[in-house]
């Protein structure tokens, strides 16, 4: 068998250090909170609507019988338990949230209040083209920034997410092959890298093949030299790259893939440690996603949503998909369909309608609150927080290829808790303790017990100071030999550990009633 | 006939013209808690490397290879509800499957019990 | 900058720290030609009242959904989304929090996926769900690749009644993974045989109900075929309220159910972000794409939610995922659960009722405009009208005089002369009586 994951404890452990009970459960502020179905009733609603006006039904015979099963709430019953929820999150605007590739920087109000103007909000996506001629001109503010910033020659609005994006950017180059009747086969992934890129490229029937990094983290132009050739239709190379560095020989690797007859895919989740510092057209990129949700601050959410443009290379210009917008005389035009398509090959359609509008009017109000100046000195001081922290580790913490330069994010390997009884998980778990979320572990897959610190530039110096003492402070109880504190943590979190084992050998995905489970069981 | 193993972390127990196949103990320590398993179906035929069976713990999914070729006579259908098998008795109970051999001769490229323990130590 | 909190001097004493005296000299590892050394030549930084100033001349130059009356639909619907969705989806806990990979600190997220999975499923009659996909149609798309995973075979058979922006998702998907699609023509009255097209390499059936046209079918004769050679059926719903009144797909036979879960809780936005619901049998779990959030205990044995079953993802499967899914739609889920929740089961069932009482209403007037018929014998909120000439040239004349008529269906197959004369036309909640009276009043003086 071939194990193609590291893997970490998934069950908790036994918790020694219990804390007083209480009649409710509840922890002061940290209330115990029942699930709609089993606090709601379906006789509740939260809603008055008014009486239906009496008509014969023309649902063909078709009419819903008995319930559905959706139990309701008034509306001072739904605001208590989401609010109780909500404070069981961590979240940027309580605290410094360093999950490395993932951007959390601060998601400014202005962007949230902007994407609600009716103008915006309140929009039809197949109404009348003459009556959102403003959302039209939206995405083409929003384009033309992405493409300055980028140095790129088209770009591609509608893709959801960053993975979607990738497969956008792809799907342009399997096109732009096969117009020109090559067969190719091979994309070129180096083991670094983001588990969508190699998913993305099997998708597509391409086969992965492997590269690896050399000893300092980056990728060599020799190592991609060998591995290219005739059957390759790219390489997907993330830069600056998952372990926080940017590839010092991107330049030569793009050049020797494009005499390769290659096309570069460049994963731009990392586009927040340049903006404003080095244009992706420049090195000789093909195309690349920029995750407005990253780098541009539209919020997570918890997951989601995302929004992921591609932007491309004249020689994938052609290939972009349905719908893209033209502006001709004094009018803003979508062309949505490959009929209307003129002068271009769309390789198809991504999703249905136009991409994630809500997400550009976000991305815009960032851009413009920030301007050139502020946008470049975002990157430069998300540079110089991560380098900070670098530093203010380097004597504890080891870093998996040697004590250098990094970019937006800083990656520190187990190497120094070694024998001490303690895993990355484990310190993990006691940052939680401390207040701060953890940093994102066990990732990049090339480094053994990974942590990747992505800090943004949205922390102060003092933020950034106590960050660093608290994480030595640990750092020295777990070399001291207090393993306890980190095999129970976390302590004062709203749970402990989780049993993801028991999760998965017995998963259950939606809420049934106590004695379901048991007849389930039976 | 003793036990033979991969460099992939199957082990084969040979009785006549069928081979047993599983995991080993060291590759279910290494895996952590199984949670699911996937047997191959009854009938398929296998060559030597194809990708027979999945092993699954929460945080890592793993080919299960035919160490050697044959046509699949039996799958452990205990592994489907009770993963946990796995890591309480990898080369004994959670058995994968059994072949019908193809090609003894196969069994020559694989390593005794001293070899396999020596390549886990070397590996590690 | 009000968004950098670093000042002048904490930069100096930063650098200094890092040992060295200029930030560029972190960016040693970008060839020196390449470093940009003049700003992008975009505009310098604004205040909020500036930045409030321009989009707000940008979102001037559209017509809101509110503003007039309005009966867009084929895809998304305007429906009324009560003020406390809004305000608890911006708590900052919800808002800047991310996936919920750190269980302890996120059960917050994490038990309202769980809800939103619950009422899915529910809603769908079928056995489990997902924490969402980024949209109804990429997760219509998805569908059709975990029918290919389950059934080994690639062969899509498409409805006629699907409507024609998934169906072009879907073949570009199909067509670059080496998968076959056969797509039924545009059917706007239901008359399709699907049973006949689906033979022995068909992996599933897509159909959409109510289809793109309005029309509502039973779903048990189709399930019936395509099992009865070993295919799945997969139900597209794209106006999810339809399920307050009809019979759920889970309950006439469906294997996967995908819809767009906008109309509750989500606003039109000019077509996202909104929010895909993906629903299957239990036997498939395995095979379904995105995240899945499940009911575990904590160390202390009480009850807590965590990702689960996260072999079939990018970030541990890469190349063999059942889907490069990552990002997906936590914060629309959000708003559909919450929503939801104020609805309840009873409030559902009576908006569903108002919404196809508002059609039948606005059918009834319009079929009563000189020349105009409705298509169908049967349909929810939204429903197909055949007008005298060009509707497209309709549509315009009606926004003209501030009526948003509906969808031209020649916006969504242009060329399509067959089609050229149908207009789709919704009716939701939010249309009062004087709007379904003035929508009648124009389309007669237009025609």
């Amino acid at each position: 068998m071939a194990m193609n994951s590291s893997g970490r404890p998934t069950t908790p452990g036994t918790a020694t250090t219990g804390t007083a009970a209480t009649f409710t459960g509840n922890r002061a502020l940290d209330h115990e909170e029942a699930l709609i179905f089993e606090s709601g009733a379906l006789s509740k609603t939260g809603v008055d609507l008014p009486e239906p006006k009496q008509h014969k039904s023309r649902l063909g015979g078709l009419e819903r019988s008995g319930d559905i099963g959706l139990p309701g709430l008034t509306e001072p019953e739904t605001l208590r338990h989401y609010v109780r929820l909500s404070r069981k999150n961590y979240a940027i605007d309580s605290g410094l949230y360093p999950l490395g590739s993932c951007t959390m920087k601060h998601n400014a109000r202005l962007n949230e209040k902007m994407a609600r103007l009716p103008g915006f909000g309140d929009i039809h996506p197949l109404q009348p083209q003459s009556t959102v001629q403003g959302a039209l001109q939206l995405m083409e503010i929003l384009a033309g920034y992405l493409l300055e910033l980028t140095g790129m020659h088209s770009i591609a609005m509608s893709p959801k997410a960053g993975a979607h994006g990738e497969l956008c950017g792809m799907l342009a180059i399997k096109a732009a092959h096969e117009a020109k009747g090559a067969q190719r086969s091979v994309v070129l992934v180096p083991e670094s890298a983001h588990g969508t890129n190699p998913a993305t490229a099997a998708f597509m029937g391409y086969t992965v093949k492997t590269i690896p990094a050399r000893d300092d983290g980056t990728v060599s132009v020799d190592a991609v030299k060998s591995a290219l050739g005739p059957d390759v239709a790219a390489i997907m190379l993330t830069n600056p790259n998952t372990c926080g560095l940017f590839e010092p020989e991107v330049v030569a690797i793009a050049a020797a893939v494009h005499a390769a007859g290659a096309y570069f895919y460049c994963d731009g989740a990392n586009f927040n440690a340049i903006v404003g510092k080095v244009r992706p057209g420049d090195l000789g990129i093909d195309a690349m996603h920029i995750n407005l949700h990253k780098t541009f601050s539209t919020p997570h959410g918890g997951g989601g949503p995302g929004s992921g443009p591609v932007v491309l290379s004249k020689a994938l210009s052609p290939f972009a998909p349905l719908p893209y917008v033209v502006k001709d005389k004094a009018a803003y035009r979508l062309i949505e369909t490959a009929t209307a398509a003129t002068g271009t090959h769309p390789f198809g359609r991504l999703t249905a309608f136009h991409g994630q509008m809500g997400m550009y009017v976000r991305a815009l109000t960032y851009m413009l609150s920030h301007g050139s100046d502020g946008m470049r000195q975002a990157s430069e001081d998300a540079v110089l927080n991560a380098n900070y922290i670098r530093v203010g580790l380097r004597d504890i913490f080891s870093q998996p290829f040697g004590d250098q330069a990094c970019m937006h994010e800083v990656l520190f390997d187990d190497a120094w808790l070694k024998d001490t009884g303690v895993t990355t998980l484990d310190f993990a778990k006691a940052m939680i303790d401390e207040g701060y979320h953890p940093m994102t572990m066990y990732f990049p897959l090339v480094v053994h017990g990974a942590m990747l610190i992505e800090p943004t530039e949205s922390e102060s110096k003092q933020s950034l100071d106590l960050f660093i003492a608290t994480l030595r402070t640990l750092a020295m109880a777990a070399k001291d030999g207090d393993v306890e504190r980190f095999k129970q943590a976390p302590q004062f979190a709203p749970r402990r550990r989780l049993d993801e084992t028991k999760a998965a050998r017995e998963p259950r995905l939606t809420w049934k009633a106590s004695t379901e489970h048991k007849e389930a069981a039976e | 006939m003793a036990i033979k193993f991969t460099r992939d972390h199957e082990w084969v127990s040979v009785d006549g013209d069928i081979a047993t196949v599983g995991i080993t103990s060291h590759a279910q320590s290494a895996l952590g808690d199984v949670v699911f398993v996937e047997v191959p179906e009854i009938g398929r035929m296998l060559k030597q490397k194809d990708a027979a069976a999945v092993v699954e713990s929460v945080k890592a999914a793993s080919e299960v290879y035919a160490p050697i070729s044959g046509e699949v006579v039996a799958a452990n259908a205990d592994l489907a509800g009770t993963p946990a098998l796995v890591n309480e008795d990898a080369e004994g109970k959670a058995w994968f499957f059994k072949l019908k051999i193809a090609n003894k001769a196969q069994l020559d490229g694989l390593m005794d019990k001293a070899a396999y323990d020596a390549f886990v130590k070397e590996s590690a | 900058m009000r968004y950098l909190p670093l000042q002048a001097d904490d930069r100096r004493a930063m650098l200094a720290k890092v040992g060295v005296t200029s930030v560029d000299e972190l960016f040693a590892a970008v060839p020196k030609a390449k470093l940009l050394r003049a700003l992008p030549n975009l505009p310098k930084a604004k205040g909020e009242l500036e930045v409030e100033r321009e989009l707000g001349r940008l979102a001037a130059r559209n017509t809101p959904a509110a503003s007039v009356p309005f009966f867009v639909g084929a895809g998304a619907y305007c429906h009324h989304v009560p003020a406390s969705v809004d305000h608890l989806i911006q708590r900052s806990e919800f808002l800047t929090s991310y996936t919920p990979y750190q269980p302890e600190i996120t059960q917050g997220t994490l038990q309202y996926l769980f809800e939103f999975q619950t009422q899915v499923a529910r809603l769908t009659a079928m056995d489990v769900a997902n924490a969402s996909m980024y949209d109804g149609s990429t997760g219509a798309a998805e569908a059709v690749l975990m029918a290919h995973r389950i059934t080994r075979r690639k062969k899509a058979v498409i409805s006629g009644g699907l409507h024609p922006q998934y169906a072009d998702v879907i073949a570009t998907l199909s067509k670059y993974s080496g998968a076959a699609v056969h797509a039924l023509a545009p059917d706007p009255q239901a008359r399709e045989t699907i049973a006949t097209t689906i033979d022995a390499e068909t992996s599933c059936v897509v159909v959409q109900y109510p289809d793109v046209f309005g029309n509502i079918r039973d779903l048990r004769p189709i399930a019936d075929a395509a099992h009865a050679k070993g295919a799945l059926l997969v139900v597209v719903v794209t106006e999810i309220v339809a399920l307050g009144a009809l019979r759920a797909p889970g309950d006439m036979g469906a294997d996967i159910v995908v819809a767009e879960g906008q109309s509750i809780g989500n606003g039109l936005t000019f077509g996202g972000p909104y929010v895909g619901l993906f629903a299957t049998r239990e036997k498939y779990v395995r095979q379904m794409p995105g995240r899945l959030c499940g009911e575990t205990v904590d160390a202390e044995g009480r009850r807590g939610f965590v990702l689960t079953l996260s072999t079939r993802e990018q970030h541990i499967r890469r190349e063999k995922a059942t889907s490069n899914i990552c990002t997906n739609s936590g914060l629309c889920a959000l708003a559909f659960t919450i929503h939801m929740t104020l609805l309840g089961e009873t409030g559902l069932k009576r908006l569903a009722a108002i919404n196809h009482a508002n059609a039948c209403d606005l059918a009834d007037r319009l079929a009563g405009v000189k020349g105009v018929s409705v298509l169908n014998d049967t349909f929810f909120n939204e429903f197909t009208l055949r007008v005298p000439g060009d509707a497209a040239a309709v549509i315009e004349q009606l926004a003209a005089k501030g009526i948003m008529g509906g969808v031209p269906v020649s916006r969504l197959l242009p060329g399509d002369k067959a089609v050229a004369d149908l207009i789709l036309v919704a009716a939701t909640e939010i249309n009062t009586d004087d709007d379904r009276a003035a929508y009648a009043a124009a389309l007669k003086e237009v025609l």
